[in-house]
């Protein structure tokens, strides 16, 4: 092939729907670029001399005669130190007015890491929010979800959670967010003083929602250029993943492709894998963290978007308002950490299993009790004890303004122990009981 | 001449070449692209259009890369040197790829070329042999690793020689045999097998009926497993799969454990990675890595390669089976598996069953789990393939397409359950669905009553029915309140708790409690069943809780201490002072 394929223009194209147009068109790469008089488009499908072309921005206004030029390469992000303080949307292009980045220029979606040469994650992210570090601990090169329902202030705990976690980078991957969280997240940032720390790639409910399927690439992109290549540790937020995936059900459905589950395309669980499984411990120090959030709808976990999701994720963080403390609290039972293992008992302090343990354990009783309560039985004292153990243990560990220390958090948990039970309710092990238990 | 094509369509990775001769389903290919040639199968032909699926990225793929036919199905390399590594789906040496990412259209050597292995000959010149036949051994991570006729052997051959005792790397030759019509043939050490065919030397496969001891109360005692038999582990996410799924592999007892880690998270794996090479095996001392071969395709991995690696890994025990080795397979999950099939099949726009997944489903699953079993080998030896699966249920619905499939094909059903794993009852599997069909063989029985005790199955069964009736009682509770109900009623639920909280909880992250040898399993069953056979006269409710939650708390230290010490007969003395305490006020 003596010319290019990028340096030649079409003009004709067959076929359009919403979101894709196909035109004839030879020496075509898959995943290619493309612009379409001057939209970004991208190859999804070659067959013989027909290429189908999906089309980021929509295609509305698209006419027949439209110039494509195909560019001869997938996306990509120029990457360099100049991406810290600065916010991109979903191409990479800056949003803030500042200038073009220069840099090397990087293909998104890369490659996995090979699971022999990683490391096994082993750092406790504190967060100083009891209910995540005393019974969800974060380790870094973990990957894991808030699932919330939209009224839940979740962009605001992940903000809290990246402003305390010791990262060096913070990448925040916006998704279909709305622009008063857009600029909810950069005044944190910037109040914070942390500005030069952030790198942001956000696509607005203002965008298309088919641009979205780049900001996470973009993201995790520019996260491993500077956990791979600097070393650092890095933290990624992606919010919101459910609209990710809805844009995803978008373009299965144009492409006539059979949905599976909630109308959601059967690749669903191998595309957010991709996402999520880019959390990763490097041999060199550096490391990536993904926390994300994925909405829910009615608290609903079964919907194909968070099941998925919580087969991936190394667990969930679930928010809900106790209404018996008037606060948001981290929900002990649907709440989970997996690596949480890694860190508890090791790097902190030896109780910290039992404790947590034993403490939900109660607060399971309590929910028990109050059950019997609602349907009018009598409680008998364990049952009333319980319900107090529970009201103090949400308001003093559960509930999402607490700013402590993992010590004082056990400290606090044994405190609530020895107000309401007898050793012998509370299951932990005698040699513990003995050093800690509350005189 | 190998059959060559040239790509005409590309839809991910699907891709369509057209043909320039025969080619087979199942076929390998490989396609070029840049530098690099990318693996794929053929799962499809109309006229001279071949369907391949790509193990691998299809980025910048072009119409007209040219594609070479390559004349096998998908195999894997058999021979000494397989223990203790990580492979992909694919059998590629993951420790041999250089770099931190993997690169697309690396392919690794499954083992070692160089290494010497002390060769015992086991066949004499003038022995009649046929494929799996026993021609020496050599001693891989002491385990005695069987050199065989090759599988795809077919008649009687006569050995003309094997070398004398002596190292041999694994591509020296070991053996001439002679076949038939009088043609020599040069053995090595290693052999080849396409993974999707089971591999089937052996003269009879009965029904399995040892029991597998995996040192885990909730299976041993409640819903044995056999050597040979089958369990699947269904259960949402949260609940405890890959906890359950690592006990069972760190304390099986089995000559060989293959850990197929199919489309799940990449950190389980390093934590395997990271573990084994520490753990000890509990019924030999040795290194838990050195028995241990892992197959990793997780999540994030090419999703054609996913569906590959159980059968790699089936292919695998096949192997070890076919030496007289007990194998125990683990997959997790084979949900992501049957999930690979509904991406290809969706591609390919073939008409969809129950949730988009392919219409064989439940055909490839019960294929798939029959290729495990406890097997007559034709010189006389046993061998068995224990597997067990994980499902990850959409939803955690156990009506969904996978689940029900695999309930049909496999013998041993630990489900897990999410209102046990909310209260932190782990294992979290519900002693009352749950089910193990081995109970019922005769065989089992009788096997049992001789290794363990004559009334154990009954003791089990008294167990479970008093776990029923706890369920029942508390239920009743619920509803009509405590006091609403004679104070028996209590009794009965609070000895229904004793069990669930000393013979079906266990502790997986404590040293001592996470693994029980079935002596120390009896004893804390006797002893359980004596306290619920104990008649206890309670004259309020309150009293029954405070009572069996002091004695539930004592047998508690009991599992966390050292079986027979000093602290644990301290325990069971106080345990023995409370209960006669209790009985004598009568």
């Amino acid at each position: 092939m003596a010319t290019k394929a990028f340096q030649k223009i079409y003009t004709k194209i067959t076929q359009i729907t919403k979101a894709t147009c196909s035109l004839k068109a030879t020496g075509v790469g898959y995943d290619e670029l493309a612009t379409v008089n001057g939209k970004l488009a991208q190859v999804v499908k070659i067959m013989g001399e027909d290429v189908t072309l999906q089309v980021f921005e929509g295609t509305e206004g698209i006419p027949t005669n439209a110039e494509v030029i195909f560019l001869g390469k997938a996306p990509t992000l120029k990457v360099s130190n100049q991406l810290a303080g600065r916010f991109f949307n979903a191409f990479g292009d800056p949003i803030d007015g500042g200038p073009e980045i220069e840099g090397e220029e990087r293909e998104i979606g890369g490659p996995s890491v090979n699971p022999v040469r990683r490391r096994q994650p082993s750092e406790l992210i504190a967060t100083g929010i009891a209910g995540i570090d005393l019974n969800n601990s974060l380790v870094s090169g973990q990957k894991i979800p808030f699932f919330a329902d939209p009224d839940q202030p979740f962009n605001q705990v992940m903000a809290s959670v990246a402003l305390r976690a010791k990262a060096d980078k913070i990448i925040l991957g916006g998704m279909g967010l709305t622009n008063d969280d857009y600029l909810y997240f950069k005044n944190v940032f910037n109040n914070a003083g942390v500005l030069d720390r952030i790198v942001s790639f956000v696509n607005t409910t203002e965008n298309p929602p088919v641009e979205r399927l780049l900001i996470p690439d973009q993201a995790l992109t520019a996260a491993e250029y500077f956990a791979v290549d600097h070393n650092e540790k890095v933290l990624v937020l992606l919010t919101d993943m459910t609209l990710y995936a809805d844009a995803l059900s978008i373009v299965s459905n144009r492409m006539d492709q059979i949905p599976s589950k909630d109308s959601m395309p059967g690749s669903l669980y191998s595309d957010l894998a991709k996402i999520y499984e880019k959390a990763v411990q490097f041999p060199a120090g550096g490391s990536i963290t993904i926390i994300a959030v994925t909405t829910l709808s009615g608290g609903d976990i079964t919907h194909a978007i968070p099941d998925n999701t919580g087969y991936i994720t190394e667990g969930q963080l679930f928010l809900r308002r106790d209404s018996d403390v008037g606060k948001v609290i981290v929900d002990p039972f649907r709440s989970l950490s997996r690596l949480k293992q890694l860190v508890i008992g090791k790097k902190t302090r030896e109780d910290h299993p039992q404790v947590m343990n034993a403490a939900v354990r109660l607060y399971a009783d309590a929910a028990n009790a109050k059950t019997k309560l609602e349907n009018g039985f009598d409680l008998t004292n364990y049952d009333e004890r319980t319900l107090s153990f529970a009201k103090d243990y949400s308001e003093k560990i559960l509930a999402i303004d607490v700013n402590i220390g993992t010590e004082e958090m056990l400290n606090v948990t044994w405190g609530l122990f020895s107000n309401y039970f007898k050793p012998e309710e509370v299951n932990i092990k005698q040699e513990l009981v003995d050093r800690y238990w509350a005189k | 001449m190998s059959t060559k094509g040239k790509v005409k369509g590309i839809i991910s990775n699907l891709v369509i070449v057209t043909v320039d001769g025969p080619v087979a389903q199942n076929e390998i290919c490989y396609i070029e692209t840049g530098n690099t040639k990318l693996m794929a199968e053929v799962i499809k032909i109309i006229g001279d259009n071949a369907y391949v699926q790509v193990f691998e990225s299809t980025r910048g793929l072009q119409v007209g890369a040219e594609a070479e036919f390559m004349g096998h199905m998908l195999e894997v390399t058999l021979g000494p040197g397989l223990l203790s590594r990580n492979y992909d789906g694919l059998q590629n040496d993951l420790d041999k790829m250089l770099g931190v990412f993997l690169k697309r259209g690396e392919y690794t050597f499954p083992l070692d070329e160089e290494k010497l292995w002390d060769f015992k000959p086991l066949a004499k010149a003038g022995d009649v042999v046929e494929a799996g036949s026993w021609l020496g051994e050599v001693d891989e991570n002491f385990q005695p690793h069987k050199i065989m006729v090759p599988f795809t052997f077919q008649g009687q051959y006569t050995v003309k020689s094997v070398v004398t005792e002596g190292q041999y790397r694994i591509f020296d030759k070991i053996a001439v045999v002679t076949d038939s019509e009088g043609k020599d043939i040069e053995l090595n050490m290693t052999q080849k097998w396409p993974v999707k065919k089971a591999l089937t030397c052996y003269t009879e496969k009965p029904r399995p009926f040892r029991l597998l001891e995996t040192g885990v109360r909730t299976i041993d005692t409640a819903n044995p497993i056999v050597e040979g038999g089958t369990g699947f582990i269904p259960g949402p996410f949260g609940t405890g799969k890959t906890v359950l799924q690592h006990a069972i592999s760190k304390q099986a007892d089995a000559n060989i454990v293959i850990m197929a880690a199919c489309g799940e998270r990449a950190n389980e794996v390093v934590e395997i990675f990271v573990e084994f090479p520490e753990l000890t095996d509990p019924h030999t001392g040795r290194k838990l890595m050195e028995r241990t071969i892992i197959i990793a395709n997780t999540s994030n991995m090419p999703v054609a390669a996913r569906e590959a690696s159980v059968y790699t890994a089936m292919t695998i025990a096949e192997y070890y089976r076919s030496m007289g080795l007990k194998v125990l397979l683990m997959a997790d999950s084979t949900s992501r598996w049957a999930q690979a099939l509904r991406e290809m099949s969706n591609r390919l726009e073939e008409l969809p069953g129950q949730d988009a997944f392919p219409m064989d489903l439940p055909a490839i699953i019960a294929n798939f789990y029959g290729r495990a079993g406890y097997v007559h080998l034709k010189n006389g030896a046993t061998g068995s393939i224990t597997f067990i699966g994980t499902v990850s249920p959409a939803g955690g619905n156990l009506k969904e397409p996978v689940t029900e499939s695999t309930k049909k094909a496999a013998r041993c059903f630990f489900a897990l359950e999410q209102a046990r794993a909310d209260r932190k009852r782990y294992p979290a599997v519900n002693p009352i669905d749950s089910y193990s069909k081995y109970i019922e063989y005769p065989e089992f029985e009788e096997y049992i009553a001789k290794r363990i005790s004559p009334d154990w199955t009954k003791n089990v069964n008294e167990m479970k029915t008093l776990l029923q009736r706890g369920k029942e009682v508390q239920e009743q509770i619920n509803i009509l309140g405590d006091d609403g109900v004679p104070v028996d009623y209590h009794v009965t639920f609070w000895k229904s708790e004793v069990i669930d909280f000393v013979i079906l909880q266990q502790d997986a992250f404590d040293k001592i409690d996470s693994v029980c040898p079935i002596d120390r399993q009896q004893f804390m069953l006797n002893l359980v069943m004596d306290i619920c056979r104990t008649k206890f006269d309670f004259s309020s409710f309150t009293d029954v809780m405070d009572y069996f939650k002091r004695l539930i708390n004592i047998c508690k230290q009991m599992n966390y201490s050292e079986y027979q010490s000093e602290a644990f007969n301290g325990y069971l003395k106080e345990l023995n002072e409370m209960l006669t305490l209790e009985t004598a006020q009568k």
